[in-house]
């Protein structure tokens, strides 16, 4: 089995995609000749042709609405968007169009589109690139909010994302791009979408983390096990609709719960996540819940990113906070 | 030095004149055409006035008259085939229910039912669209599938002037030239987006000069001449359909009613004004003066067609008021394809509220 990174399984996920499907089309800013800016489909337009693996003008708006037409007139569009900031220039189509034409026609017509985005931060980026804004896609009913944080899940959630009936938001943490390789079958699989993964069994601390917080928790995890804490790592996957069994079967089990993800604290997805596990697991609670999330400003220039992101240090000290209640 | 500057006409193509006197060219089955079209003007003009007073009755929400569209509207559609993809804002009824929506389910919006928007089998027709010019784009994606199927469908965005000044025309015009799709932009310029004139919209004398920076074909015709529209839709339908790619269409028209039932035109524009369009352009008046110069109407079948066409409003608002309720747990199984686990509990936790 051939060991990648991650740009290389979603490469390899597009390319089964449009081998596998005619109604299957890829577009966006430079994803034709130059293969993506971080090379997500590099090849693809040699090898499946200028008519479906297609640059398109420059304009988000129109790569989402454009999409949104195909996908209703029975294509498989799977387009992308460059840096999930620019999403902002599409935030209409995505939000009142895209979502909502099953609700809108009652069924008659469905847009199960795919829009991909890199997106997170750690990497030095000029400003509107690192933005994480999950939280608005999964406050959009409609929409299915996805977000791999190894290779594997990568290649097997966004062909599971383009064979829903459903249109998919696909984030891919930049900072995961080549961060690490690991073995990912050549072929054709699935990985579910709405379940979640748990990354590693513990028996004291839920940790909830996706995308480019899971190995910042998983970190996190490890420091403290040489300290006798046991945490549990649930990499989300699928931020919506949520998988709530996951949630529920972890906090039932540790009683504590600390939730990491990079967007701003102020009603980001961590606040949703509370409430929830509040719902699910109240009466198996024995400390508050505790987020460890960005700042609550606009993402800033990349000379002060490391002091904005949740770090393993935060996640540590968040989890000794919860083990002392 | 180089200055571009537009130098074309502006005067909007006609084939009839306001006194209905042939100054173009008719197509070559007009009669057949004039005598299914008028009687379904006359029958929209009925729904429309019809729409409006229900709306004072508290018997619907919201309407948005299309009265002094008629011509624009029907005149395109008819160029158009079921397996055509079109995309519609809530102003084009007319069209709708020419091109085979049903007039109970043309009243449904404003009825606020859900299945307003569940559109007939059978038609590639998206339900109405409410955020301006948002469709435009939609219209291009499926001109864009067209394309790949390699069908001679086509796709029609319709508009109006206050869309063109919303970045999705712009970003539709300039995509769809550049992929060379097959795409109609109808633009019905009604002279105003509610308050606002043309004038505050657009520095250029015309919409359809906007085509030529996109590289798209541009047309400016008569919005209240039926013939005109019908001519113009068929040279942009059939290079569309050939593959030459995309033409904007200027429809030059007048809405003679208000914006919606909550808007009072009294505010922003003179009554003379609607009154010259009313009396001079009025599309079903002008369409009438050909057919009776043809000698093939006459004050008798002026009434006998205004009986029909109550007969069938009363009908379509009976239909309407004897519609099934949609409750809300049946519409919400419609967000996904799989009712998620949170909205079944939550409905279920709602009980008999929303049954």
């Amino acid at each position: 089995m051939p060991k990648w990174t991650m740009i290389e399984a979603i490469r390899d996920a597009l390319a089964i995609a449009l081998r596998d499907d005619p109604r299957v089309l890829v577009f966006g800013e430079d994803v034709g000749k130059n293969g993506g800016v971080f090379r997500a489909t590099d090849g693809l337009q040699a090898e499946f042709g200028e008519a479906r693996v297609v640059d398109t003008p420059l304009a988000e708006k129109a790569i989402v609405g454009t999409a949104v037409g195909l996908a209703m007139a029975g294509m498989k569009p799977v387009a992308e968007i460059q840096f999930l900031g620019f999403a902002y220039e599409a935030m209409d189509q995505i939000a009142a169009q895209l979502a909502r034409i099953r609700f809108r026609t009652q069924g008659r017509f469905t847009a199960p589109a795919v829009i991909r985005a890199p997106y997170g931060g750690g990497v030095r980026t000029p400003e509107l690139h690192s933005d994480s804004l999950e939280a608005l896609f999964a406050h959009t009913p409609g929409l299915v909010v996805v977000t791999p944080s190894r290779p594997y899940d990568a290649k097997g959630l966004l062909l599971s994302a383009i064979r829903s009936p459903d249109p998919v938001i696909f984030l891919e943490p930049i900072r995961l791009y080549r961060a690490f390789r690991e073995e990912v079958p050549e072929g054709d699989y699935e990985v579910p979408l709405g379940r979640a993964a748990v990354r590693r069994e513990g028996s004291d601390v839920t940790l909830v983390a996706w995308g480019p917080t899971v190995p910042v928790a998983e970190s996190a995890a490890v420091q403290v096990a040489s300290k006798g804490i046991s945490c549990e790592v649930i990499d989300l996957r699928t931020l919506a609709p949520l998988d709530r069994s996951a949630l529920k079967a972890s906090v039932e089990k540790t009683g504590r719960a600390v939730i990491v993800h990079e967007a701003v604290r102020y009603a980001g997805l961590g606040a949703e996540m509370a409430a929830s596990i509040m719902d699910l697991a109240f009466y198996h609670l024995r400390a508050p819940i505790e987020r460890v999330a960005g700042l609550d400003t606009p993402y800033p220039p990349a000379a002060l990113e490391d002091a904005w992101l949740p770090s393993v240090t935060r996640v540590v000290e968040a989890i000794e906070r919860v083990m002392e209640d | 030095m180089q200055v571009y500057r537009f130098t074309g006409d502006t005067k909007p193509d006609q084939v009839l004149n306001e006194a209905g006197e042939v100054v173009g060219s008719l197509p070559d089955n007009a009669v057949d055409l004039a005598l299914e079209w008028y009687p379904f003007m006359i029958f929209c003009r009925k729904f429309d006035e019809r729409a409006q007073l229900l709306q004072r009755q508290g018997r619907i929400g919201t309407y948005a008259p299309f009265r002094g569209q008629e011509a624009s509207q029907i005149g395109s559609f008819a160029v158009l085939r079921p397996s055509d993809w079109v995309f519609p804002t809530y102003r084009e009824l007319a069209g709708m229910m020419y091109h085979g929506l049903e007039p109970v389910h043309a009243l449904l919006k404003s009825r606020g039912h859900p299945d307003a928007g569940r559109m007939p089998e059978g038609l590639h027709m998206a339900p109405v669209q409410i955020a301006i010019a948002a469709q435009i784009l939609h219209a291009v994606g499926a001109g864009w599938a067209c394309k790949l199927r390699q069908a001679d469908d086509v796709a029609v965005a319709y508009f109006g002037d206050g869309a063109t000044s919303e970045g999705d025309f712009h970003e539709g015009m300039n995509f769809a030239s550049v992929m060379r799709l097959p795409v109609v932009f109808f633009c019905q310029n009604n002279q105003y987006a509610i308050s606002v004139p043309v004038e505050r919209q657009t520095a250029s004398p015309t919409i359809a000069q906007k085509a030529i920076a996109y590289g798209v074909e541009g047309l400016r015709v008569d919005g209240n001449d039926v013939f005109a529209v019908y001519q113009a839709m068929r040279y942009a339908v059939d290079r569309a359909r050939r593959g030459e790619g995309p033409t904007l269409i200027e429809a030059v028209t007048y809405r003679l009613g208000p914006h919606t039932t909550a808007d009072d035109p009294g505010r922003y524009r003179e009554a003379a004004d609607v009154e010259r369009w009313a009396a001079a352009k009025d599309p079903l008046v002008r369409l009438r003066l050909w057919l009776t110069r043809q000698g093939l109407w006459d004050d008798a079948r002026q009434a006998a067609c205004e009986e029909e066409a109550e007969a069938r409003v009363r009908q379509a608002v009976a239909e309407m008021e004897a519609y099934p309720h949609k409750p809300l747990a049946e519409a919400a199984r419609h967000v996904y394809a799989e009712v998620p686990e949170d909205l079944a509990l939550d409905l279920a936790e709602r009980g008999k509220e929303a049954r």
